[in-house]
Parts: C-alpha cells; sequence; structure tokens
C-alpha cells in the first residue's frame, strides 16, 4: 500500500489532508471529531487580537446549487473566530499535547503593526502548535478594516508583515493568499522575498451568490441588506488549480512549498493540486457540507490510485504536472484531434449537434440517410472538445488524434513535427527560420 | 337446482369500510411536490429535436415545459403545455406514457429510466390550474360560428382552439356533464377531485365557447341543420356503440358493458352504492377491460379474472396496465374466449370458456373448454361508431373500416365539416390523440373561415 504520510516544511501528518481554517476548525469539540474521523491536520480557525470579532446574528451562507441541489459553490461573511483568543489558545495547546501526530497550524490576523504580531506570535508559540499561517485573505468585514484582503492586496505589505514574522518567531510561517489579485504572482514573490515557508492558495473570492429578487437584495440578506462574500467550494477549484500552476512554474518561487486549497472535493481533485505542485491540500467546503467522515474517501482513493500508478510516496508525483504547464504561444499547432462518437455508447440526445450546430463548427449530424444518427464530420471538426463537454454520457465522445494522411477540413497532410505561434506564418512578430 | 340458489349470484354494494373505498380510489400516481419536481426535472438533458417531443401525439415541447419548471417559472411551464394540448391536465394523468414520450426518452435507452414526463406536466399544469390564471387571450372576433358536436377530448380542444382564433363556438353534448370520457370513462383513481369538470372549466375561461348539454344530434339537432346556421361543423362524437359478444346469454342479467358500469362509477356520489358481484369476469384486451377489472376489485370484488382470447403481447393494454392489473389483485388468463353464459332464474352464474389458438395468424378454438363462476361479466370487447344520428338529414358522411373517413386536416369529405377524436378512421382511441385532432381541425377550419 501506497504511504499517503506528508512531511509539509517538516510537520508530519500521516495525510496530506488538512482542514482549512474556518468553521470546522473553530473549536476543540470539532477539531478533536476531525481527527478522530482520520484528518492529517487542521489550520486552526483564524485567532485576532483584542477582543473578539462579532458575526451577524442573520444568514452567513449562500450557494449555488447544480442538479438535485447539489453544492457547487459557497458564499460567506463569516468573520475571523468569535471566540475569545484565551479559549482557544488553551484548547490548541490541548488538542496538541492529544493529537501529536498531527498537524495543527495556527491561522493568524492582527493589524499591519510590528507589535500586534510580536504579542500575538509569542502566545501562540506556547501553544507547542507546529506553525502559523498568515491569514491575507479574508475578502469581506476583516478587510474593511485594513487587515486579510487589504494586506494581501499589496505586495509590499505581505512581504513587510512576512519578515516581521519570520523575525520574531522560528515556527514555519505559510502566507495563505487571496485570489482577489489580477497576478497572483505578485503576492507569492512578496511571501517568498519577506521569508515565507510556504504558501497556501487559495483564500475565498469576491463574489455575490446570488440577489434576492423579491428583497432586492444580495443573498444571504441580513434585514434586507447584503454584502460581497467570499466564494469557495467546488465551483472555485479551477481558479485555484491555475493559480497554484502559476506559483509553481514561476522561475522565482518555483520550489516554494504550496498548501493547496480550493474546493478540493474528492481524492481526485486532491491529486490534481498535488500534481501541480501542492505538498498539502486543504479542505473546508466538502467537509462542511458532507461531515469530517468523507476523510475515508479521500485517503482511500488517493492510496488506491497511487498503487496503481505504482508511486510509493506523495513526493513520487507532487508536482509532476508542473513541467507539462506552459504558455498558449507554445502549444503544438501540428496537433490534429478529430471527436469520435462511439455509437453504442451514444443515447441520442443531441447535445452535441446542436451545441456545434448553432455555436461552432456544424461538425455533427443529426440525421443520417433518414434516421436519427449522431456523427462527427471530419471535414468540419477542428477537434474543440465542445461536444465531449456537452455530452451527458461519460467517455461517449472522445477527442483521436490523428497520425496519418492529411486532415480532411484542411486537406494538409499531417506534420508530425512540432511547431507552435512563435514561428506560424500568420504571426506578426514570428521568429523567422534561418534560411 | 342447488340448495343455496338464494345466495347465487352474489352481487353486492358497501362490500367494503367507508374509508377502504377513499384509500382505494385515491390518486394512483400521486403528484410530485415541488422537491421531487426539481429533482426530476434536473435530469432532463433538454435534447435536441427531443424524440419525447416527436413521441407526444401533441407535440408538446417537453424538454422547454421541463426546463421551465427547474427554472422555478412552472407557469410558463404550463403555459408551453398547453400551447400545444389544452387537455395537458388529463393527459398527464391518463397518458401511457410508458409506450409515448417516456418510452421514447433517451433516459430510457440509457437507464431503462425515463424522465417522469407525465408528472412532471401534471405538477405543473395542476400549478396554473390551482392558481386560476389566465393564459389565453382570444383573437379579435371574426364573427364567424363553429359548431361542435360532442364535449369531449376532441371536440374542446377543437373549441378552445376556434375561440382563440376568434371565433365563437357552440358545444353540443348529448350527456348532461361536459368532458366525454375524461367524466365518464377514464378510471376513477386517474382522474380524483372532480379534475374533468375543473378542466372544463380552465378551458372555457376563455370566452367564446357555448355548451349545450342534453343535445343529441339525430334528436335535437341535426347535420343538415348545423351545416346550415354555422360557418363549419366539427363531428367528436366518440363511440357511442358497444360491441356485443355473440355468445348465448348474452342478455342474463349480470352480464354488463364495461364502459356504462365505469360510466355509473364514475359519477357515483357514494361508491359504496355501486353494486359489484363477488366473482367477476372481464372479457377483453384493452384499457377498457384493465380499468373494469381493477375497478370492480377496488370495489371489493373477491376474484377478479380477465379474459383475453389471444396473447400478453396482442392485448391492447399496455405491459405497464396488464402490472397494474396484477398487483391490484386482478388475474389474467390468455388464450381464452367465451362460448356462453349460463344462467339461472335470469341471472348470470357462470361462465363456459374454450381455449384458443392461433394457427397461420388466424384464431381458432381448441374444442377443450372450462367453466368458471361469475356473479357478473363485464363486455369489454371494444366500441364502435354508431353513424345514424349523422345521417339522414342531408348527404352522407363517407365512413372508413366503420368510423367517419378525414384526410390529415381531419376534413370529411363534406366541405364545411371535420372530425376527431375516437369517431375517425385509423385514430388511436386516446385522449391524447383526440385532443390533437381536435386541434389540427381547429387550424385547419381557421385556415378555411379566415380565408
Ligand atoms: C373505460 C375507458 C378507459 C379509458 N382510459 C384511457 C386512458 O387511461 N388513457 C387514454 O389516453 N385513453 C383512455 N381511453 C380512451 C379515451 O377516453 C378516448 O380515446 C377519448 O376520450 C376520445 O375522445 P373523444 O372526444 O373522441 O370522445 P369521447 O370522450 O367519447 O367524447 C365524445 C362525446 O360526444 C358525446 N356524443 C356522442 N354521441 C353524440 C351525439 N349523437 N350527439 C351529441 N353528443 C354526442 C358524448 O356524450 C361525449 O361527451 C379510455 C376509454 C375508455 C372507454
Ligand atoms: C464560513 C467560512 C469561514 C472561513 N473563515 C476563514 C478564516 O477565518 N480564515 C481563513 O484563512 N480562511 C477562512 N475561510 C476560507 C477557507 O479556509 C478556504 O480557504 C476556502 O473556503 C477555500 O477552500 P474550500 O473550497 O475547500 O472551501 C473560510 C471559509 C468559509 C466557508
Ligand atoms: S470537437 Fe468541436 S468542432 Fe469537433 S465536432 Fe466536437 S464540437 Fe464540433
Ligand atoms: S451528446 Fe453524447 S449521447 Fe448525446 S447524441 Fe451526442 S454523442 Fe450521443
Ligand atoms: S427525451 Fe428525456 S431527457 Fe430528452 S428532452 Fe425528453 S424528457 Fe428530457
Amino acid at each position: 500500500m501506497a504511504d499517503i504520510s506528508c512531511n509539509f516544511l517538516g510537520i508530519k501528518s500521516p495525510n496530506p489532508y488538512w482542514l482549512a481554517s474556518a468553521p470546522p476548525t473553530d473549536k476543540e469539540y470539532n477539531v478533536v471529531r476531525a481527527f478522530e474521523a482520520g484528518w492529517g491536520g487542521v489550520v486552526w480557525k483564524t485567532l485576532g487580537e483584542g477582543d473578539p470579532v462579532v458575526n451577524v446574528n442573520g444568514p452567513r451562507y449562500g450557494a449555488i446549487h447544480g442538479p438535485d441541489r447539489r453544492l457547487l459553490g459557497l458564499n460567506n461573511i463569516e468573520l475571523i473566530t468569535d471566540r475569545s483568543l484565551e479559549t482557544n489558545l488553551e484548547e490548541i495547546t490541548r488538542v496538541k499535547k492529544n493529537w501529536p501526530d498531527r498537524a495543527l497550524i495556527v491561522s493568524l490576523m492582527v493589524p499591519c503593526e510590528e507589535q500586534s504580531w510580536i504579542d500575538i506570535l509569542k502566545r501562540v508559540e506556547e501553544t507547542g502548535c507546529d506553525g502559523v499561517e498568515l491569514n491575507f485573505g479574508c475578502p469581506h468585514g476583516m478587510s474593511e478594516r485594513g487587515m486579510g484582503a487589504a494586506v494581501g492586496q499589496v505586495p509590499e505589505y505581505v512581504e513587510m508583515v512576512t519578515r516581521w514574522c519570520k523575525t520574531h518567531s522560528d515556527l514555519p510561517v505559510i502566507v495563505k493568499l487571496t485570489p482577489n489579485i489580477s497576478d497572483i504572482r505578485q503576492s507569492a514573490r512578496a511571501a517568498h522575498r519577506g521569508g515565507a515557508d510556504a504558501v497556501s492558495l487559495i483564500n475565498t473570492i469576491n463574489s455575490i451568490v446570488s440577489v434576492d429578487l423579491d428583497a432586492m437584495a444580495p443573498n444571504p440578506t441580513v434585514d434586507g441588506k447584503g454584502t460581497h462574500g467570499g466564494y469557495c467550494g467546488p465551483a472555485v477549484k479551477p481558479i485555484a488549480l491555475s493559480m497554484v500552476s502559476e506559483i509553481a512554474r514561476d522561475p522565482e518561487t518555483h520550489g516554494l512549498p504550496i498548501s493547496g486549497i480550493g474546493g478540493v472535493t474528492t481524492w481526485k481533485d486532491a491529486a490534481e493540486f498535488m500534481a501541480l505542485g501542492s505538498g498539502s491540500v486543504q479542505v473546508c467546503t466538502a467537509a462542511m457540507t458532507y461531515g469530517f467522515k468523507i476523510i475515508e474517501e479521500l485517503n482511500a482513493g488517493l492510496s488506491n490510485w497511487m498503487d496503481e500508478q505504482g508511486y510509493d510516496k506523495l513526493d513520487d508525483f507532487v508536482g509532476r504536472a508542473v513541467p507539462n504547464v506552459t504558455d498558449w504561444q507554445y502549444l503544438n499547432l501540428n496537433y490534429i484531434a478529430k471527436a469520435k462518437i462511439d455509437q453504442d455508447a451514444c443515447i441520442k440526445c443531441g447535445r452535441c449537434h446542436i451545441a456545434c450546430e448553432d455555436t461552432s463548427h456544424q461538425a455533427i449530424t443529426s440525421m443520417v440517410d433518414g434516421v436519427r444518427k449522431f456523427e462527427v464530420i471530419d471535414d468540419e471538426c477542428v477537434g474543440c472538445n465542445l461536444c465531449v463537454s456537452v455530452c451527458p454520457v461519460e467517455g461517449c465522445i472522445t477527442m483521436e488524434q490523428m497520425t496519418e494522411g492529411s486532415d480532411p477540413r484542411t486537406n494538409k497532410p499531417i506534420d508530425h513535427d512540432y511547431a507552435n505561434w512563435t514561428t506560424h506564418p500568420n504571426n506578426p512578430s514570428a521568429v523567422k527560420a534561418a534560411e | 337446482m342447488s340448495t343455496n340458489a338464494g345466495s347465487r349470484p352474489d352481487i353486492q354494494s358497501s362490500r367494503l369500510e367507508d374509508e377502504d373505498y377513499s384509500k382505494n380510489f385515491s390518486d394512483i400516481h400521486p403528484p410530485l411536490n415541488k422537491h421531487e419536481a426539481f429533482v426530476e426535472a434536473d435530469r432532463c438533458y433538454f435534447c435536441y429535436d427531443a424524440p419525447c417531443t416527436v413521441a407526444c401525439p401533441t407535440s408538446i415541447d417537453i424538454p422547454m415545459f421541463i426546463r421551465q419548471i427547474a427554472a422555478d417559472n412552472p407557469k410558463g411551464s404550463a403555459k408551453t403545455i398547453f400551447e400545444q394540448n389544452i387537455l395537458g391536465g388529463m393527459c398527464a394523468r391518463v397518458c401511457p406514457t410508458e409506450t409515448l414520450c417516456e418510452q421514447a426518452c433517451v433516459r430510457e435507452e440509457a437507464e431503462g429510466k425515463p424522465v417522469k414526463i407525465g408528472l412532471l406536466q401534471r405538477f405543473a399544469t395542476d400549478h396554473l390550474l390551482e392558481d386560476g390564471d389566465k393564459v389565453f387571450t382570444r383573437a379579435a372576433l371574426t364573427g364567424k360560428r363553429v359548431a361542435v358536436v360532442g364535449a369531449g377530448p376532441a371536440g374542446l380542444s377543437c373549441a378552445h382552439r376556434l375561440a382563440m382564433h376568434g371565433h365563437d363556438v357552440v358545444v353540443y353534448d348529448a350527456r348532461e356533464k361536459a368532458g366525454g370520457l375524461n367524466e365518464y370513462g377514464i378510471a376513477a383513481y386517474k382522474s380524483v377531485n372532480d379534475f374533468a369538470q375543473k378542466e372544463v372549466e380552465f378551458l372555457l375561461s376563455i370566452g367564446g365557447i357555448t355548451i349545450e348539454n342534453g343535445n343529441r344530434l339525430g334528436e335535437t339537432i341535426s347535420l343538415a341543420d348545423l351545416r346550415q346556421n354555422f360557418d363549419a361543423v366539427f363531428l367528436g362524437m366518440g363511440l357511442a356503440g358497444i360491441n356485443a359478444l355473440r355468445a348465448e346469454g348474452e342478455d342474463l342479467d349480470g352480464v354488463v358493458d364495461a364502459v356504462s358500469y365505469i360510466a355509473d362509477l364514475r359519477q357515483a356520489k357514494d361508491l359504496s352504492k355501486i353494486s359489484v358481484g363477488r366473482k367477476v369476469v372481464v372479457i377483453g384486451g384493452g384499457m377498457t377491460a384493465i380499468d373494469a377489472a381493477v375497478q370492480t376489485k377496488l370495489l371489493g370484488a373477491e376474484e377478479v379474472t380477465i379474459l383475453y382470447r389471444r396473447g400478453k403481447e396482442q392485448m391492447n393494454a399496455s405491459e405497464y396496465e396488464q402490472e397494474l392489473a396484477q398487483t391490484n389483485g386482478v388475474t389474467i388468463r390468455h388464450w381464452i374466449k367465451p362460448n356462453k353464459l349460463i344462467g339461472e332464474n335470469g341471472k348470470v352464474v357462470a361462465i363456459e370458456c374454450e381455449y384458443t389458438e392461433s394457427k397461420n395468424g388466424s384464431l381458432s378454438g381448441t374444442g377443450e373448454t372450462l367453466t368458471l363462476n361469475a356473479d357478473m361479466v363485464f363486455k369489454a370487447i371494444g366500441q364502435n361508431f354508431v353513424a345514424a344520428p349523422l345521417n339522414g338529414s342531408a348527404e352522407a358522411i363517407e365512413l372508413d373500416s366503420g368510423r367517419i373517413k378525414v384526410d390529415e386536416n381531419r376534413r370529411t369529405s363534406l366541405g364545411d365539416v371535420w372530425a376527431g377524436g375516437d369517431c375517425i378512421a385509423g385514430g388511436e382511441d386516446l385522449t391524447v390523440a383526440a385532443v390533437e385532432d381536435g386541434k389540427v381541425a381547429a387550424e385547419a377550419i381557421n385556415d378555411v373561415l379566415s380565408a
């Protein structure tokens, strides 16, 4: 059986799944339940200084749903922990003592003043925790007070606060990044310059999840008004994956450990984050939707897949997909693929046809010899994959590479050499091949 | 002479406790609640050129109405349905969806579980009927008048479409209430809570339609007069005749026409007043046979047997309907035909039957007989069209295999007379087919009247 134990910055956990800093990690009660269920670690719900923050007393969440009300995206307007610092520290100390084999990271957010960070770091160190995570991500509420995303959005602040923490504490420092910026690499580079041991991402995305059309106010609505919240869950995974890959392949931050977060729901999601360079993953929404028991599927699925692939330990595949993330301009323009429909699997819903017919390349029939039949017309198919994306039957349409003859659409012979946009004749700034 | 002749035949009312009647005759397919409707609506793939729509005789845009349910617009959904089928509420209850839309659903092919189109259709249409919103308005009045004979699905559908196009319509029906077999024929558990009348009310709310009940063509009105007094005539008279058994003893007491028995049952204010035999035999293989068998069983008959002279596959009742009968405790016996009905004191007590076989496609008795005791025997071997009311007053309408001959626009051999529903040749004898006929004819009539 594959070894799924994880060593992230020297912090060990029996598996790479940590619960992200959020309600599931807000109290000893929840965290103990999580550990009993088998979670590898937790990032404790973000602590602040002074009197605890207060939350709204009305609804905090909004959601978007897929078929059968499957939760696809969750939005929240919750703040950091609303319990006293003392209570939290006491519980953290006890939990770490009772669960020494689990990772316990403490998330922090205090005002942008050096002394505030010095003070809280001292107290946190006394708990015996494994490290700290700097919450530069919370996009609502806290950011209005100059914290959270308000820091994360200014690379200079990220660097400065990170440096303070590294200067005043020996604990490993993970900087949690906000996705509410235009270029995630700037934030990661800043954290790196400040001496961060790792980055974690993503925190939640600014969002208004829906509008209550009767109240004419955003959801969740608190006494007739709403505010933007933070978006997470399966819907944000693609955004998170892209950001993780950007950091993993940026020469300036390449090799900087990453804890991947955002929409992890099954083992596969986790494996994808790891393939793009995440040494551990964090989970929030999936646990909040289904409870802690999902850890069993997350563990079993990962180890099963690793066995099948012949990966003995996590490091065998962490970062393996990074070299295959490239810029568009380097994609091989000589690679030709055509859609192919498996007529036995096809249930004749016609979605592929209408998608291609109305919105793309008119490359799928709806009738052949007077009978309802969906077939790809190779002369028209540009290989775009839209039909595959809309077909309700998994595996029914596949994209098949053409390796022989010529492309019936362009009548050009298949060229086995790699050629990309940088050398394409239509590119005005193409690099001319030497004559 | 049997010694206990007094107790034979055993025909009684009040076989059940009061609450059993309401339990037995409650909605056979309870409606979906909102949650169930959302879950089911999400299963629809919104197919291109959807096979379900192709299979629907009235071509309801099924993917569209289901999408509208999913998008929380049940009223719009109902409108989509009613635009094609103004009796979409009844059709949602009575259509044999297992041989129509749901059979064609791609999810039937994909996983043997079609989208529950019928129940979704009911969800949407019930919503609108309960809300009582008016969704149809009439076009500018044309001043033209059309007579419709028969207030069944065909006639009502035709009348509504004509009214919508601005024509005024008078519907004549022989019976006391409108609705045709929706009111007098459909099994009670398919149309509970007086739905047929509610639907008629909804349909009439468009205005411009007058119903004249108690007017029988051939008696109080004649075709010649109608043709003279109206700009066009539509005939939707259904099938007034009952096929005879042509077996000895057919006239005995206790040998009952299934259709009129069902009509009485449908009209009964109190089902415990309906008498039913202890041992019941139903002869026939269609929907009427199934309905008579199941309903007598539900009225408390102890033993109900359907006799059909051919095999399971040849039965007109779908496999689903046959199963429904069986799960209700009805026995279906195939390859058996009645020879004669045996009576005592003028009352039927048994039926003598003969086994049958099919040789080179033709059916014959094997000579082997069996006798079944029966307190009641139901004839459900089909209905026929009675043409007499049409005739006599003017030129005769051309018939085809005993029913009215029409072209694809449902126009008869008389240029100003259209017909549809069970009374026309080549029909399917389904509510939904009758609705389509009425609609097609109305469009054709409108084309002619507005030319
Ligand atoms: C017992 C039974 C159960 C059935 N179950 C189903 C089912 O579950 N699903 C399904 O799809 N179909 C079912 N059917 C068939 C369906 O009911 C018919 O196909 C449908 O009602 C035909 O509609 P129609 O308008 O042509 O005729 P009808 O519904 O028969 O209406 C004809 C109308 O014309 C009137 N009329 C007749 N003669 C005259 C006259 N001379 N003058 C004036 N008015 C006249 C009648 O009073 C009646 O109101 C069933 C039929 C029966 C008998
Ligand atoms: C209700 C709620 C509260 C959260 N609070 C915090 C927090 O206090 N600190 C923090 O760093 N992230 C917080 N997050 C963000 C999560 O830690 C995580 O980054 C985000 O939800 C994305 O992961 P997911 O898609 O698995 O949920 C919160 C998320 C939710 C849903
Ligand atoms: S790959 Fe694109 S172009 Fe080709 S058939 Fe599919 S949708 Fe059409
Ligand atoms: S979308 Fe898939 S299942 Fe539907 S017709 Fe196309 S290939 Fe067949
Ligand atoms: S065939 Fe089935 S899945 Fe397709 S549109 Fe009709 S109901 Fe929906």
